[in-house]
């Protein structure tokens, strides 16, 4: 081999490499960017269904069953909170087929079309769900068609007996000096400024920019005594005792309130969140059928009652709610008093530019 | 060819992992949720909220370096002088923790640190008022650097023990005394150990978010906390990436800093 031979070679060594290195760029953008890499798209498997539900809640077992009686596969994903939810769902790499979130994020995924409607006349235990909460989802899915609840709660302060001897009952205790570094705030945007809001007798869907800023600014005042913003792992502060006040949902604080017995939960006389969590089917969804007889499973009355009894937040369903003993009835924690829950209110969507602006008033209040 | 082909998982990993994430935060970055040409998720950078954690993050990054230094510098001299039996073992020690999944460690620190944790247990044994620890900026720092020590004892100590016996002999015979050698021979060898230490905790350390959440209880907002937010809650893809340009040339530009004056350094040092 000459000279002249090699450093041809060499010289379309190089380039085959960078023909090759090229290629292999491209055909990894394509891949990217139409997301096979998705296995939710790939699987034309009719007898699947991909549910999307919030950590830890859903009594797994039930998941078995369901699969055992209908023959149909769950593929069964978490998520932390409704934006990380949206982040992934939006991000089109798996198509779910059942989704399960808060209410104001079904708001904003019907108004950006991105939820269809569920054929609930079909459904056999549909019935079971108290007419009560479907007026009370019509706030944000105003016909009924798009959501079915699933269970619902509130937020409150839960606090610890043994350290807090005065009566709690309104929000103003949390701006209280005498609690120095012992209260613990919710570290997601809506909890926190709802909070202010109805302290000061404000809809916690104001879109008002004032009303926002003055919200804000008390939450600015409160900073220095506020001991951590958390969100799961407040539970965990109050039972160890960290904390000695945290805001809170309602099954969050039952199950503190069974691990420290100085605990006890109060929504404030003020008023407070009334929550929903519901089943919407996504736009995007390949099985409609399979979803909605997954949707119609849960609402069958020992499936709703299994779950009651894992997550023991309160259940939308009146089949399983007529079987409760009274000490269950009566405990104002899951099923708070009427009276009470005339003055909670349901969070809406409340538009990109609010959402905008309550991003910005959030990172301001952190940045602090 | 043949060996190039070698390469090719690296070039697979590298272009489906770095080069098309980092384009992909480029377009992000200098596009408006419209799709059009704008810069100002970068210009976003001025605004006061995002400046403000920008310093937050420098400050406890170099904090967290400088703090790592000091402990590191001594201990990986004396362990190079290889003359304790223990030495090993104490490298040992500070290579175990790296095993372990490093979020579990820091909820390990949070056990600790806790109104209710072990430390404020121990002052109450001795009658010692307790302390708030947990939820500050000096929690956080903790954490930072409790996971990333070893990044800079391990450099370091790699650096002292290549380091010739011969030159520090030399220098002796030469009739340097030990502080002379110390300063004009092993300071300037060990540098470059020391400069990848500071690059192996600075840059984790800046972009730092999780310690914050955990052992910050999120009211210290670092500049990673902000792009977390605004890919995470706010949706808002296009600023969190300008926001992660304007931090990745600032890496850049620390790192450019760094390496002059290493290379600097290291013409000193030869002769």
């Amino acid at each position: 081999m000459n000279l002249l031979e090699k450093y041809y070679l060499q010289g379309k060594g190089k380039l085959m490499a960078g023909i090759f290195v090229l290629v292999v760029l491209l055909i990894i953008s394509t891949i990217a960017f139409t997301g096979c890499f998705s296995s939710g798209k790939k699987s034309d498997d009719k007898n699947t269904v991909t549910v999307f539900n919030y950590g830890d809640y859903i009594d797994v077992s039930v998941l078995k069953t369901f699969e055992k009686e209908t023959g149909i596969k769950v593929k069964y994903e978490e998520y932390v909170t409704p934006e990380d939810m949206y982040t992934k769902y939006k991000s089109g790499v798996i198509n779910y087929d059942v989704i399960c979130t808060s209410d104001y994020m079904v708001e904003k995924m019907m108004q950006e079309g991105e939820a269809q409607k569920i054929d609930t006349s079909s459904m056999e235990y549909y019935k079971n769900i108290d007419e009560k909460y479907l007026d009370f989802c019509k706030a944000f899915d105003p016909t009924n068609e798009y959501a079915v609840p699933y269970l619902w709660g509130t937020v409150g302060i839960l606090y610890n007996t043994k350290v807090i001897k005065e009566k709690v009952d309104s929000w103003s205790i949390l701006w209280d000096k005498k609690y120095d570094d012992q209260i613990v705030m919710q570290n997601s945007m809506r909890d926190a400024f709802m909070v202010p809001l109805k302290w000061n007798g404000i809809s916690l869907n104001t879109t008002s920019q004032k009303e926002l800023k003055q919200a804000q600014s008390l939450l600015l005042k409160q900073k220095p005594i506020v001991e951590a913003y958390l969100v799961d792992e407040a539970r965990d502060a109050m039972v160890s005792g960290d904390a000695s006040m945290a805001v809170i949902y309602s099954g969050d604080a039952t199950v503190a309130m069974e691990e420290n017995e100085d605990l006890d939960y109060v929504v404030p006389k003020e008023g407070s969140n009334v929550w929903f969590d519901c089943f919407l089917i996504p736009k995007t969804a390949e099985h409609k059928e399979a979803a909605e007889k997954f949707i119609d499973y849960m609402n069958r009355q020992d499936i709703a009652q299994k779950n009651f009894d894992y997550i023991y937040y309160g259940t939308p369903n009146k089949a399983v709610y007529d079987t409760l003993d009274d000490d269950t009835k009566e405990d104002y924690t899951i099923f708070p008093e009427e009276a009470t829950l005339d003055k909670c209110e349901v969070y809406k969507y409340l538009g990109e530019k609010t959402d905008q602006y309550y991003n910005r008033l959030w990172k301001e209040l952190k940045s602090y | 060819m043949s060996r190039k082909v070698l390469t090719t998982p690296y070039i697979v990993w590298g272009a489906a992992f770095i080069i098309l994430p980092l384009f992909m935060v480029l377009y992000y970055g200098c596009t408006g949720s419209d799709g059009s040409f704008t810069l100002s998720n970068i210009t976003a950078m001025a605004d006061s909220v995002h400046y403000k954690a920008f310093w937050n993050s420098v400050w406890i990054a170099l904090a967290s370096t400088l703090i790592c230094l000091v402990i590191s510098y001594p201990l990986a001299y004396i362990l190079s002088k290889g003359k304790h039996r223990g030495s090993g073992i104490v490298i040992m020690l500070f290579i175990l923790p790296m095993w372990i999944n490093f979020l579990l460690r820091v909820l390990a620190l949070q056990v600790i640190l806790s109104k209710t944790g072990i430390l404020n247990a121990i002052l109450g044994f001795f009658g010692l008022p307790l302390q708030k620890l947990m939820y500050t900026k000096g929690a956080v720092l903790v954490g930072m650097v409790y996971d990333y020590i070893p990044f800079m004892i391990l450099p370091i100590y790699n650096a002292l023990c290549k380091i010739d016996k011969d030159v520090i002999e030399a220098a002796h015979d030469l009739g340097a005394s030990a502080r002379v050698t110390f300063q004009k021979i092993i300071i300037p060898l060990s540098l470059p150990g020391v400069i990848s230490g500071i690059i192996m905790v600075f840059i984790p350390s800046i972009s730092e978010f999780v310690v914050a959440d955990i052992l910050g209880g999120s009211k210290v907002l670092l500049f990673g906390n902000v792009i977390d937010q605004e890919f995470n809650v706010a949706n808002n893809w296009n600023l969190g990436s300008g926001l992660s340009i304007v931090l990745m040339i600032f890496i850049f530009i620390s790192m450019a800093i760094m390496n002059r004056h290493a290379s600097e350094e290291g013409d000193n040092m030869l002769w």
